[in-house]
């Protein structure tokens, strides 16, 4: 493709073409994901921006003050510890992504080495199958079964092996175990493109060479699965730090994140400019804590998986 | 397809790539885009810059008289309400069938509002911008949310001379309330009380005061509401106080016992806490009476509503007209018709809160003969219940709320 492109481009430089028609195409094939970023990304967080920089209230309007003081209001002096719940949100992150990986790496690497090619489709429609339900029902779900009277605790205390006292509802771990149901399937797929691409003459080669097993998983199917983990890592990571659903239903006293917070102060308090104060300030800290894990752990590869 | 070759780099060609045409760097591709949407999106939103106040608007001096005058009819009345708030069976309801059936017209019933500030959020716009919501009447709790849509003028002020039954029958509890005085702008569709509500089957003692909600033997079975009127009304009652009375300074001190008492909680929640306290998660939670009346019937006999000693608070679920309804004169006829014993009884017989209208007491006994429902204390209140009944707090304008939400917030957050 690309000689053809050489060979009329060095035909029509008799012509001279002006120099924008020649350089055009790659910004005009641009325009349609530029624009897609401009309306969905990038004008919502500067005006979330802007918004936070307002002062006023429902009733009277907010105008903009470029009131730059309401990150140290919310962050430094707040009577409401929003610090804590942000750094909260992060833990839940961190601590359902690295569960995820520990679950869903398995998971992926069964079905893409050690099932037969026509059980494939079959065990991915599986892992997909809990999509078919909003996530929000599934998650009340949860609620129930993890109930005081729900089948788990119920069996526990007959076995006696927790005290009557026990319960799993309105603690983190309910709240981290809830994020990774939910975004188990997310790292799952990635995961499993990126094994599934995995030539399996490689591996022939990794043992002819004398790798035992452990030496071909660590050093062959690992490195090479990186893309898929990185990509899961950004779904997982990201969905759970900004969710308010799965700590109100599974979370009680102290399981409140910065995702409630936000809609919290919007839809409850009406604080517009606190609520774009909470959400820009998640964006940043995502934003940062993204661009360094893609720094030290990043691969040129992702769009591979695409 | 195969990817392992990249683009760019075919073994037959002559020339290395990139050299015969100056190629662009993806980077200065994303570099010009996103220099230009930056240009773009900030000159849109400059343009846009600041939200407009729900009450900075100027259609506040309206002549109530010639409005109704000037009204005309559509035949349709749309009717947004909370789900499962109306007598229902098989997806039809009796209470608003006998209306079609006497006045002719149609109702086209909604059950849309899944909590005021939800459904607040998507009117407000509307609203604001002088829109019609679509409904006739929307049904809006006492509170922050009611008090906004008044001091916004987003109601139509009521006709009271189409509301003869409301003055007939209305129950001294639901007129002239203290967040509308006169009942300008609502007439009250149930109302329900706010206490506390115990499993008997664990909780072995008897269940008299909001200091039981502060028990350290109920550790971690403790539920509290997750909205922080409630929170901060029972914490005024435990401390002696009547809410609607109330001072700043005493919504501070009462945070003391709510701080204290926080330990306890297992969560703060929402109308969900009462499945909290079915699946015994809870044994002892604040409570409304209506859903424990309903979860005694339906399988959960032990579960026990109190009137705290302190007190108890008592709110209404009310009747309004947003303004542009298309057609508020079937809206009021639906009001009117509402505040009768029978189609009052029907409904009350059904949704089991307290009951607007006394007289349908005796309907529901004699002519519905549901005795349970009839004799409850919590659809229709003696006088000794309603003299512990308190009125919440009213907002006077947002910097009010504010100072409740900066007191409260940081209890349930």
């Amino acid at each position: 493709m690309t000689t053809i492109d050489t060979r009329s481009a060095s035909s029509a430089r008799n012509k001279r073409p002006s120099w924008l028609r020649r350089h055009s195409p790659p910004y005009w094939l641009s325009l349609v994901g530029g624009g897609w970023m401009l309306a969905f990304f990038l004008i919502p967080l500067v005006s979330g921006l802007i918004v936070s920089l307002e002062t006023g209230n429902p009733l009277s309007g907010y105008t903009l003050t470029w009131n730059w003081s309401i990150y140290k209001q919310l962050f430094v002096h707040s009577q409401i510890p929003y610090t804590t719940f942000m750094l909260r949100s992060l833990y839940y992150g961190a601590a359902t992504t690295i569960l995820s990986i520990i679950i869903a790496y398995p998971m992926a690497y069964y079905i893409a080495f050690k099932v037969k090619d026509r059980w494939k489709s079959p065990l991915l429609f599986l892992v997909l199958l809990s999509f078919f339900v909003s996530f929000v029902i599934r998650t009340d779900m949860w609620s129930f079964i993890l109930s005081n009277q729900g089948i788990v605790i119920t069996a526990l205390r007959k076995l006696h092996l927790v005290s009557k006292n026990f319960h799993i509802l309105g603690t983190s771990d309910a709240v981290i175990g809830g994020d990774v149901y939910n975004n188990l399937a997310f790292m799952v797929l990635p995961i499993y493109v990126a094994l599934e691409r995995i030539d399996g003459r490689i591996l022939e080669a990794a043992r002819d060479l004398y790798s035992n097993g452990r030496q071909v998983f660590l050093r062959v199917v690992l490195p090479l699965s990186r893309a898929g983990i990185f990509a899961g890592v950004l779904l997982v990571f990201i969905t759970t730090v900004g969710d308010p659903v799965v700590s109100s239903l599974l979370g009680g006293v102290g399981t409140y994140t910065i995702g409630q917070a936000i809609q919290d102060s919007y839809l409850t308090n009406q604080q517009f400019n606190v609520a774009a104060a909470l959400s820009t300030a998640l964006m940043v800290v995502l934003g940062i804590i993204m661009f360094v894990y893609a720094k030290v752990f990043g691969t040129q590869n992702i769009e591979n998986l695409v | 397809m195969s990817p392992e070759l990249p683009l760019g780099s075919s073994p037959n060609s002559t020339t290395p790539p990139g050299l015969s045409s100056r190629r662009i760097p993806r980077r200065a591709v994303l570099r010009a885009g996103g220099i230009g949407a930056g240009l773009a999106g900030l000159s849109a939103l400059l343009s846009a810059c600041g939200i407009a106040g729900s009450s900075s608007r100027d259609h506040n001096n309206v002549d109530w008289a010639s409005y109704w005058h000037e009204q005309k009819r559509t035949g349709v009345l749309d009717f947004a309400n909370w789900p499962l708030y109306i007598d229902s069976e098989h997806g039809k309801s009796q209470s608003l069938d006998l209306f079609t059936k006497a006045t002719g017209i149609k109702v086209n019933y909604e059950s849309v509002i899944q909590g005021d500030a939800p459904f607040y959020a998507t009117v407000e716009p509307l609203l604001a911008a002088q829109e019609a919501t679509g409904y006739d009447i929307i049904v809006i709790t006492s509170g922050w949310y009611l008090t906004q849509l008044i001091n916004s003028n987003f109601l139509v002020a009521l006709d009271h001379a189409k509301l003869g039954n409301f003055s007939k029958y209305a129950s001294s509890l639901v007129k002239n309330p203290n967040y509308d005085p006169g009942n300008r702008f609502s007439v009250t569709w149930q109302t329900g009380f706010t206490g506390i509500a115990y499993n008997t089957k664990i909780i072995k003692r008897p269940i008299t005061s909001f200091d039981d909600l502060s028990d350290p033997a109920f550790k971690g079975h403790v539920g509290m509401m997750n909205d922080n009127t409630e929170v901060g009304s029972a914490a005024l009652l435990h401390m002696g106080v009547s809410p609607a009375t109330s001072t700043h300074k005493q919504w501070q001190a009462s945070t003391e016992w709510l701080k204290r008492q926080r330990e306890l909680v297992l969560g703060y929640y929402d109308q969900s806490y009462i499945q909290y306290l079915e699946n015994e998660d809870t044994w002892i939670t604040q409570a409304w009476s209506g859903d424990v009346f309903q979860a005694n019937l339906s399988g959960y006999p032990h579960l026990k509503y109190v009137v705290p000693k302190e007190g108890q608070m008592v709110w209404h679920d009310n009747m309004l007209i947003p303004r542009q309804a298309q057609d508020p004169l079937s809206a009021l006829d639906w009001m009117n018709f509402y505040y009768t014993p029978k189609i009052a009884g029907i409904v009350a017989d059904w949704v089991n809160y307290v009951c607007p209208v006394p007289l349908a007491k005796s309907y529901i006994a004699n002519t519905l003969k549901d005795a349970p429902v009839a004799n409850s204390p919590l659809v229709f209140p003696p006088a000794s219940i309603v003299a512990k009944s308190h009125d919440f707090y009213v907002y006077k304008d947002y910097d009010d709320y504010e100072a409740w939400n900066d007191i409260y917030n940081p209890i349930i957050e």
